[in-house]
């Protein structure tokens, strides 16, 4: 029995033209039995900024928490928002702090970072349990689906996607994705975040 | 265990397995087994012999490469979550089974058949080792048809389930696993036979086997009538393993549905157990006329979406 696979659940996020996309499904099991078909792991930080925490359903809402105070705080003392770098190396060290005893989470962050010139531009990055970043220029996947998301991803996306075609490939990718995930399912939430606009929808999946 | 390893060691003259090593078993292969018998052709010599390999305890060696629970990155992975369902009633047998394999958290197919077609009047289900199912259940009507030709009569599901439980005990501890059940039609009416590995074999009128099966027995239970008419009856099973798939994460994709009556079985359809649970079964006898799913028998309902119609009183008050 692994820990990482006690509640299931699958996180995704992909690069498009000057925007971003992050997905995940809204099962929360004990194991083979289904409890929930509305349990959410993706949580906005910021209006451009959104991070998806897969994994075990205790550590969701703890570290859920414990991000939005870090936020918080960071808000207060700058004065200012969080840039969504700056966001994924606070999300790197909150979880090294724990790394004899790590929260069973692997971290997927998307979000857009202001330019000098007033542009935006896409930023995504998915992290394992203890901290270590990886920034794709691509996709990034996180969770129980994770082997099966790559694979998928690897097929549908191409480069500078328009918000609503991206909102097409990501919400294929994982919607086919975890059918072939016993643990993942059950419905699926999908943000697309744009330079003046955040499109979120849930989406019909298979239920079983 | 000990009785397997002698008939290995001395070389037994019962011809139950191959009595040499993998090493010399070239010769042990007769002319039948390439021919057109399916791999049944050993049964020219009686009983089928298997290969076995040439280590001091063989079960031991299998159960190494084969159990997940002790070690979930063993090599050999033999499909495991399933649900089954059958049970008997005044019209008949009812046999509802999902189509889901899973290996590990994979599902690896969508579309598999858990019904067996032992002949036009039996039906045997499949939980645990899809191959220990297919393969022992073909070969149980293989012995059927034996049968009815030597009695000139059809056998009864008592006798067959009672050949398949004797067969499989005697291959008990070897690592065969499978939880079955014999259903069909036979001179003392409707009947259905619970026969798994360990060598259990149960009579009665309703079972369900398989990881989703306690879902299942639920909804069952609560349906279950003597006296259900065959559209009831249908309805009950497809309604039963549509909350096995919704619930059990290695159970689903979809549903077959068999009825036995007194002329033998009935394929009666394949249903999308997604589509069960937001559009119902479609047009079909004993239909509710709407999904299955929670939320939509509850909409406007529940505490989550409560009905819009009061805070539009208030406004006007």
């Amino acid at each position: 029995m692994s820990i990482m696979e006690y509640n299931g659940g699958s996180v995704i996020a992909m690069v498009g033209k000057d925007c971003v996309a992050i997905a995940s499904d809204l099962r929360l099991g004990n194991q083979a039995l289904s409890i929930s078909s509305n349990f959410q792991k993706v949580f906005p930080v910021t209006d451009r900024i959104y991070v998806g925490l897969p994994g075990l359903g205790t550590d969701v809402t703890t570290l859920r928490e414990r991000f939005r105070y870090r936020i918080n705080m960071y808000t207060i003392k700058e004065e200012r928002e969080i840039e969504p770098e700056t966001f994924a190396h606070l999300v790197s060290s909150t979880l090294y702090e724990h790394r004899f005893g790590p929260y069973f989470i692997e971290p997927v962050i998307a979000g857009l970072s202001k330019t000098p010139s007033g542009g935006v531009k896409p930023l995504i990055a998915a992290a394992d349990l203890i901290g270590c970043l990886n920034f794709a220029k691509d996709f990034v996947v996180a969770g129980t689906a994770s082997t099966k998301l790559l694979g998928v991803a690897e097929g549908l996306w191409e480069p500078d996607l328009e918000p609503e075609d991206l909102f097409e490939t990501i919400s294929q990718t994982l919607l086919n994705s975890v059918d072939r995930d016993a643990f993942s399912g059950w419905g699926a939430v999908v943000h697309v975040i744009t330079k003046d606009s955040i499109i979120s929808r849930t989406l019909k999946g298979r239920m079983d | 265990m000990n009785t397997f390893v002698e008939r290995f060691t001395t070389n037994a003259s019962n011809g139950l397995f191959c009595g040499n090593g993998a090493v010399e078993e070239d010769e042990e292969f007769s002319d039948a087994m390439w021919g057109s018998e399916a791999g049944f052709g050993s049964l020219a010599r009686g009983v089928p012999s298997f290969t076995v390999p040439s280590v001091s305890d063989p079960a031991a060696f299998l159960r190494l490469h084969t159990d997940d629970h002790a070690d979930p990155n063993c090599k050999i992975k033999i499909q495991h979550g399933t649900t089954t369902l059958a049970f008997r009633f005044q019209g008949g047998v009812i046999v509802a089974v999902d189509s889901r394999a899973t290996a590990g958290s994979y599902v690896a197919s969508g579309t598999v058949k858990k019904v067996i077609e032992i002949n036009p009047y039996l039906l045997g289900t499949m939980a645990g080792g899809a191959a220990d199912c297919q393969y022992w259940e073909t070969y149980l009507g293989m012995h059927c048809r034996l049968h009815e030709l030597r009695n000139r009569e059809r056998i009864s599901v008592s006798a067959a389930s009672k050949y398949l439980s004797n067969l499989v005990y005697g291959y008990k501890g070897m690592g065969l696993s499978m939880g079955t059940m014999i259903c069909g039609w036979d001179k003392t009416g409707p009947a259905v036979f619970y026969v798994d590995s360990d060598g259990t074999r149960l009579k009665g009128d309703l079972f369900s086997v398989g990881s989703g099966s306690t879902f299942a027995y639920g909804v069952l239970d609560q349906g279950y009538r003597w006296d259900l008419s065959d559209e009831e009856a249908q309805e009950l099973g497809r309604r039963s393993i549509y909350a096995a798939g919704h619930r059990d994460a290695f159970s689903g994709n979809t549903c077959n549905l068999y009825h036995v009556k007194e002329n033998g079985w009935n394929f009666i359809g394949n249903y999308d157990i997604s589509k069960l649970h937001y559009d119902g079964p479609g047009d079909v006898a004993g239909s509710p006329g709407h999904g299955y799913g929670y939320d939509l028998r509850v909409e406007g309902r529940s505490s989550v979406n409560a009905p819009e119609a009061a805070p539009a009183v208030a406004a006007q008050a």
